[in-house]
């Protein structure tokens, strides 16, 4: 018997704009608070190559003034009115948001709007914000131990193409040979209306608001909408190593991905694997916890995802599990990966511990719930799901089937993890003092 | 070509929803804080436990409690209880710093007596078995040693050393060698001295009336029990200025940048005025700082300033990473908005914007049930509470162009500031000496 699981529940009015743009409204009147975000369908697989990183820098540049507004007003206008602001690349999409006090709902449409029109691409803002990402990179990556590990460097040994396979956040030479024309032509390309997904959710009415995106939104040209290539590869049918230097970590790390079913396509398969990976690391009752960390002391901490940036619903086809760990310098790499294929084997032949699957799936659900409390999460979510998935409603949906999910789904999803199709890839340490 | 369009302006403000809140204090000395706030069904908890000590070996062993209080309670070992929460839709956690133990959980609505009934064994209960302390010992000494290879944590930390000398305060992260040498029996015997109801204030905010919620607190956590513990700390030293000390991070590609002094508490009558300067200078995008350093010089990915506070004193912090080759200029810059904010006056336009900005954003921050209960448990210790989240909106309205100036003159002058940079030496210190005095 399937647990009962608690469902979130919304209300989703759906209409798309003659020029193609998707829209999503969602009022949910608990707090007087809105969500707005935009997402477009163009990802860091869909970079040039030469062009690494250029879809996050293209993201700075739409936050750089619009048709209507100079440098600066973008930012000025939605915390003037007392909200919040950001953007986000991602592998397959990228993102631009913002939480507002309701009574500045209109004003966030046309922020929005303005730069779907087009972003202020100039040598100067381009310049300026080279050197801003640059500095990003030097502090998320590059000055930090760990810094990108495993996202940015596990997908060149779990990938072929360029596109799964290069870094997201781009090498400086390619940043820096970037040109406005460059810029111009990405936005021509793959910031079309049709190409994009806009949710609005919060304290407002739906008529009203619907109505407010026809009057910002609907006189948007209609543009061609770029045709997305399929990013599928074939599977692995040899282990890969590979290894990452990095001078300033203090201990060695390692990430193995692993190619897992398309998310969409196979929904219930990927959700097989979401419950594996939490059966394997989510909390101190876990598999890979108790052996790893509470027994064979041979881990400092480890953790299993689905999605490279942890989020299994994030990514099309291709996506992967990843196990990773940091470890102390006495445990060898070979024992390491020797110990996580037994407890995988446990899994995949001995199945699952009386009460374990449930446990797992209610907690689960509470995570899932919890993201949804805040408006904006909620926002975003919806366009993901929209965008990624087809179908925003699948959000509410998911708790019913993860209930479908059995114990021989998981079985069967830990004997697809194997020695001979994962890519393992070790980070050492160059930082011991 | 239409006539050009123009920014919509804002519409009349939404009335927020009145929470249904209540407080009580249980028999044993526990202040439990209920609130109903519906969204998802799910109840926020989180029970805060003074834990400021002044004794040396205080911090390690604080730490490692952190890390051990929930390894097993009440006959369920370590892996039981993990999973007897997460069987709730549940969790668990703990955090520790030098005023504070916070336990933070969060489960599903109908399960939150349960939840509490878990808690209250690990209160009253706790195992710290040895095997898991060992472990866990071995674990914090290399997590330590992560944290301390980053240069924010570096930078942090020594500008607290610096500002608070061997106060307490600034040992927030503990020594490696002293949690070595932390036993199991010195665990139990802290939890035994510290972990007790009086004092402590329980938060609960979420799908359950509040009524309930206490009811529920009172059940399972009425039978804990201890009087309330003696902290005593020194008083906060002032923090003594002086030059920028500068710390030698051979090859960084970025220099960190960390500048503090002190500030004034959320009760004075000089904080609304002293928050809105903050965000004036370098406490949101739009402030001058940011707008400076990074939207027109791009030397930086962002810096931020800060208001921190602490149950003894309250701070004002300055933190930024910028490119090595730029750190003097940075510098420069930064202290030329710090001159400028403190010796000219606010504009208009900058006050209505960071009135807004901060009425906006506490908003946003308590509109969902997790925000919401870390800032109630934040506001307690001050003797602050949900009154405060709509009391304080209507100070930041009230507060003038003179106040905001007189509070920008007031803490934001570069004189007043504590200040350290991490960077390479090589390439950072002769530019930076042209500047201001340093020492190494």
């Amino acid at each position: 018997m399937p647990p009962k699981l608690p469902a979130p529940s919304f209300e989703v009015v759906r209409h798309t704009l003659d020029n193609g743009l998707r829209v999503l409204v969602s009022p949910d009147r608990s707090a007087p608070v809105v969500g707005i975000a935009v997402l477009y369908d163009v990802g860091f697989r869909s970079e040039p190559e030469g062009r690494t990183g250029f879809a996050h820098l293209f993201e700075h540049l739409m936050f750089q003034g619009s048709v209507t507004l100079e440098k600066l007003e973008h930012f000025r206008y939605v915390e003037s009115s007392g909200g919040t602001f950001n953007g986000s690349t991602h592998f397959d999409y990228t993102n631009y948001f913002e939480a507002l006090p309701a009574n500045a709902l209109e004003r966030g449409l046309f922020l929005e709007a303005d730069r779907m029109r087009g972003p202020r691409i100039t040598e100067e803002n381009l310049a300026n914000q080279l050197e801003v990402v640059k500095n990003e990179i030097r502090v998320n990556v590059l000055n930090a131990p760990y810094g990108g590990f495993p996202w940015i460097q596990l997908p060149a040994v779990l990938f072929d193409t360029f596109a799964n396979s290069h870094n997201g956040y781009g090498g400086f030479e390619d940043l820096e040979n970037a040109t406005t024309a460059d810029a111009s032509d990405f936005f021509q390309r793959y910031y079309a209306p049709g190409n994009a997904v806009l949710t609005v959710a919060g304290d407002l009415d739906a008529d009203t608001t619907m109505a407010l995106i026809e009057q910002h939104f609907g006189d948007i040209r209609k543009r061609r909408t770029p045709k997305r290539p399929s990013f599928a590869e074939p599977a692995l049918t040899a282990e890969r190593r590979g290894t990452h230097p990095d001078p300033r970590a203090p201990i060695p790390a390692v990430a193995i991905g692993y190619r897992v079913p398309d998310p969409v396509a196979e929904l219930a398969a990927l959700l097989g694997m979401v419950l594996l990976s939490e059966v394997l690391t989510d909390g101190d009752a876990s598999r890979l916890q108790r052996r790893l960390v509470q027994q064979d002391r041979l881990v400092t901490d480890v953790s299993a995802y689905v999605g490279e940036f942890g989020d299994p619903f994030d990514e099309r086809d291709p996506t992967a599990l990843t196990i990773s760990a940091h470890y102390p310098p006495s445990t060898q790499l070979d024992v390491l990966l020797s110990t996580i294929d037994e407890e995988l084997a446990r899994v995949a032949e001995g199945g699952l511990e009386r009460g374990e699957l449930d446990r797992v799936r209610t907690r689960l659900v509470g995570v899932w719930l919890r993201e949804l409390d805040a408006v904006l999460s909620r926002t975003l979510e919806f366009a993901k799901f929209e965008l990624v998935h087809g179908r925003a409603e699948l959000l509410a949906e998911l708790p019913e089937r993860l209930a479908a999910v059995t114990a021989e789904d998981v079985q069967r999803a830990a004997a697809t993890l194997r020695p001979d199709n994962r890519a393992v890839l070790e980070l050492v340490a160059g930082g011991a003092q | 070509m239409s006539q050009p369009r123009r920014v919509p302006p804002l519409t009349e403000p939404h009335v927020p929803r009145r929470l249904r809140s209540s407080e009580a204090v249980l028999d044993n000395g526990l202040t439990v804080v209920a609130v109903r706030k519906p969204g998802v069904p799910l109840v926020e908890l989180r029970l805060r436990i003074p834990f400021l000590s002044a004794k040396p070996d205080h911090p390690a062993r604080a730490q490692l409690l952190a890390e051990t209080i929930l390894t097993g309670a009440a006959g369920l070992d370590r892996s039981a209880l993990a999973a007897a929460i997460q069987a709730l839709g549940g969790q668990l956690s703990a955090g520790v710093d030098a005023d504070r133990v916070v336990l933070t959980g969060n489960v599903l609505a109908p399960n939150l007596r349960k939840l509490l009934s878990v808690l209250a064994s690990v209160v009253r209960e706790p195992a710290y078995d040895k095997a898991d302390v060992l472990v866990e010992r071995e674990r914090l000494v290399e997590k330590l040693g992560i944290a301390r290879a980053r240069p924010t944590v570096v930078a942090t930390e020594a500008l607290t050393v610096r500002m608070f000398g061997d106060h307490p305060y600034a040992r927030d992260l503990a020594q490696p060698d002293d949690v070595a040498e932390v036993t199991p029996g010195q665990l139990r015997a802290l939890h035994r001295s510290l972990v007790r109801p009086a004092g402590a204030v329980l938060v609960l905010v979420g799908d359950v009336t509040p009524g309930r919620m206490i009811a529920a607190a009172a059940a399972t956590l009425g039978g804990w029990t201890g009087r309330k513990p003696r902290l005593d700390a020194p008083d906060l030293p002032t923090p003594p200025g002086g030059p920028l000390q500068v710390i030698d991070r051979p090859g960084s590609v970025q220099s960190s940048l960390r500048m503090g002094r002190f500030a004034v508490p959320r009760t004075d009558p000089q904080f609304a005025a002293l928050h809105l300067a903050n965000l004036v200078f370098g406490g949101y995008f739009t402030s001058r700082w940011t707008q400076n350093l990074r939207e027109d010089k791009g030397y930086t990915y962002g810096p931020h300033s800060r208001l921190e506070h602490h149950v003894l004193g309250s701070t004002l912090g300055l933190s930024v990473e910028v490119q090595t080759e730029v750190t003097a200029p940075a510098l420069l810059e930064t202290l030329y908005e710090l001159g400028r904010l403190a010796a000219l006056p606010v504009t208009e336009k900058e006050l209505a914007s960071v009135q807004q900005y901060a009425v906006g954003t506490l908003a946003l921050s308590t509109a969902t049930q997790a925000g919401l209960a870390s800032t109630l448990s934040a506001l307690f210790p001050f003797g602050l509470g949900v009154g405060w989240i709509t009391t304080f909106p209507e100070l930041l309205h009230a507060a003038t162009l003179d106040e905001v100036s007189a509070a920008a003159a007031r803490f934001f002058g570069p004189a007043g500031f504590t200040s350290v940079v991490v960077g390479d030496a090589t390439h950072i210190a002769d530019g930076l000496a042209v500047l201001v005095p340093t020492e190494s």
